[in-house]
């Protein structure tokens, strides 16, 4: 079975640096960068899913040239390869144009099922990997709680979350499956996968290499732009109460009818 | 005049309209009256009808698809394809559809088809220089950003709670519509529904949220916490600790790698509010946090902190409310 693992870098949440630059794009001098949480519950689900059928898994990622240092880590938690979509051009891309990237380079790649993270920490409202799917063609499969492939018949099975339950749908293979955090808690590369990560291959390709028209995707055709920015309003201070259960439980129903919403 | 704002319909699991999709028609109505635009909506289902009625009551016009192929099969993919279909090629066509996971499915796919950009997650929408300009939450909250359309029209998910639904003055007309032409896009079939207990609506469009960490300690904590948002008429949340403990399913979790939610109450018990939690839940309208220990992250955010033991506060808080209410 061959996997791609979509993957995006992210500036580090937990380093809380993040800011846009003067053009309102992101500054990624200001922030160390990461693999995308939610992409590392995919590379998580690609792995376990080769230990039982065997196989590959690639991981393909458009991103600035820096961005292949990011790629060693899910490559040391035991990917196979990585592919990477580098191109001057692609600065300030909109979701179209990395849709569109995506699409391109999934076309030179053979898989059985490619898996993308639910949405990215810097903002991304997770809308590219339908978009992917949508462009390919291929069965979309979201919220995914599981992920059953049957090789025999070529297809999968997967519990999509719903707000009540789930819901058990199948599509043929290959299909592109959106993964949760309920697949499973993301491996710590081991020193030995850190070690072989090294000599990993990871291919760098240009919009050229992919024969995608560069005036046809990136910043200069960008569908959306951001005009403003500003810092969220600070909440009020913080009203502290210590004291009984009794006064505690008092203080909160006096707060709340005192704001209306009881 | 063809319509140049349109509202996709969501529908909850018995095809009554989903509340989101009433405070985005609302959206759809302000825009247009502030552009000058027409607009009008859409449902897709096997069964539209009821969805369509009832949106009918928020926007002067609904385009109402019955297509037969949406029963038994995944919703996103073949609702977008209709919508595709229908709103044609303007690129100032402005599409309005709810923030939620289905949402989320349905602007990718539209996108991709229709070629119109999107803005994801709005927390604000309002009519600029020929298009909607949107405001939005990047980084965790730390920064907010307004965008717009360069060819003025796009897509753009609105989340829950943002703006309250307003019925329309007079009631919308209805245009029933049979969808031909095959679907392109691969239909996903629904093998099986399974009902897990836990949340009976979206936890995404709840106004009252009343959450539980790893201070609740266990599934047996969970009923309390339950008590308290029935009390409240919320829904149960947690934090991922909760969810990872096997407490509470995924599916109730708030925060970065879970939902995002913007209720009018956040009522956080036993949780210390760590980065990855307060993503989800900083734009609540009011925090009410009940915790052991005062210097835990989440006192410099909530607005009212009661430093004490959540297991003789929350009796005491389900006693005061039941006297409240009689």
């Amino acid at each position: 079975m061959h996997i791609v693992v979509l993957t995006k870098p992210v500036p580090d949440p937990a380093a809380a640096a993040e800011r846009l630059g003067p053009d309102h794009r992101l500054d990624r001098a200001a922030s160390p960068a990461v693999v995308n949480a939610n992409d590392e519950y995919a590379l998580e689900a690609a792995l376990k899913l080769i230990e039982v059928a065997g196989g590959e898994i690639t991981l393909l990622s458009m991103a600035p040239t820096g961005g292949a240092d990011t790629m060693r880590k899910a490559l040391a938690m035991g990917a196979t390869r990585g592919v990477q979509v580098s191109d001057r051009v692609l600065a300030g891309s909109d979701t179209r144009s990395t849709v569109t990237v995506l699409a391109a380079a999934l076309g030179d790649l053979a898989y059985d099922l490619v898996l993308a993270g639910a949405d990215t920490s810097d903002g991304g409202g997770g809308v590219v990997p339908a978009g992917v799917a949508a462009l390919l063609r291929l069965p979309y499969l979201s919220n995914a709680a599981r992920i059953e492939p049957d090789a025999a018949s070529g297809r999968v099975t997967v519990r999509r979350i719903t707000p009540t339950g789930y819901d058990v749908i199948e599509a043929p293979m290959p299909a592109l499956i959106v993964c949760t955090q309920a697949l499973g808690e993301p491996r710590y590369p081991s020193l030995k996968g850190i070690m072989a990560a090294r000599s990993k291959e990871i291919v760098v390709r240009s919009l050229a290499d992919l024969g995608t028209d560069s005036a046809s995707v990136g910043g200069a055709v960008a569908s959306t732009a951001v005009m403003e920015t500003r810092r969220p309003p600070a909440r009020g201070a913080t009203t502290v109460v210590r004291g009984s259960a009794h006064e505690g439980a008092a203080a909160i129903v006096d707060f709340l009818v005192a704001r209306r919403i009881i | 005049m063809a319509a140049t704002i349109w509202v996709i319909g969501e529908m909850n699991g018995d095809g009554s309209l989903a509340r989101m999709s009433a405070e985005t028609a609302t959206l759809g109505r302000s825009l247009a009256s502030a552009g000058g635009s027409d607009v009008a909506g859409i449902v897709v289902a096997a069964d539209p009808v009821a969805a369509a009625t009832e949106l009918a009551r928020y926007l002067p016009r609904v385009v109402s698809i019955a297509d037969g192929e949406a029963a038994g099969h995944v919703w996103a993919s073949i609702a977008a394809e209709r919508v595709a279909a229908l709103i044609g090629s303007d690129p100032a066509t402005v599409v309005l559809v709810g923030a939620g996971p289905d949402g989320r499915d349905v602007a990718g796919a539209l996108s991709a088809l229709t070629r119109l950009g999107v803005l994801v997650n709005a927390t604000g929408v309002t009519w600029a220089d020929g298009g909607p300009s949107v405001e939005m939450s990047v980084f965790g909250g730390k920064l907010i950003t307004t965008s717009g359309f360069t060819a003025k029209g796009g897509i753009i998910t609105l989340r829950p709670n943002t703006i309250a639904a307003e019925l329309a003055g007079t009631v919308g007309s209805i245009e029933a519509i049979v969808p031909t032409g095959d679907l392109v896009l691969p239909k996903i079939a629904i093998l099986d529904q399974v009902t897990e207990a836990g949340a009976a609506a979206p936890i995404e469009e709840a106004r009252v949220i009343v959450s539980g960490g790893r201070g609740v300690g266990g599934a047996a904590g969970f009923e309390l916490v339950a008590l308290v948002a029935a009390a409240l008429s919320g829904a149960v949340g947690a934090t991922r600790a909760a969810v990872d403990a096997g407490w509470i399913p995924y599916a109730q979790q708030i925060g970065q790698t879970g939902k995002i939610v913007k209720p009018e109450l956040y009522l956080a018990l036993g949780i210390s509010g760590a980065i990855q939690h307060k993503v989800g839940m900083q734009t609540a309208g009011t925090i009410v946090a009940i915790n052991r220990d005062p210097d835990a992250p989440i006192a410099e955010f909530a607005d009212l902190i009661v430093v004490g033991d959540l297991f003789e506060v929350v009796p005491a808080l389900l006693l005061a409310l039941q006297a409240r209410a009689g």
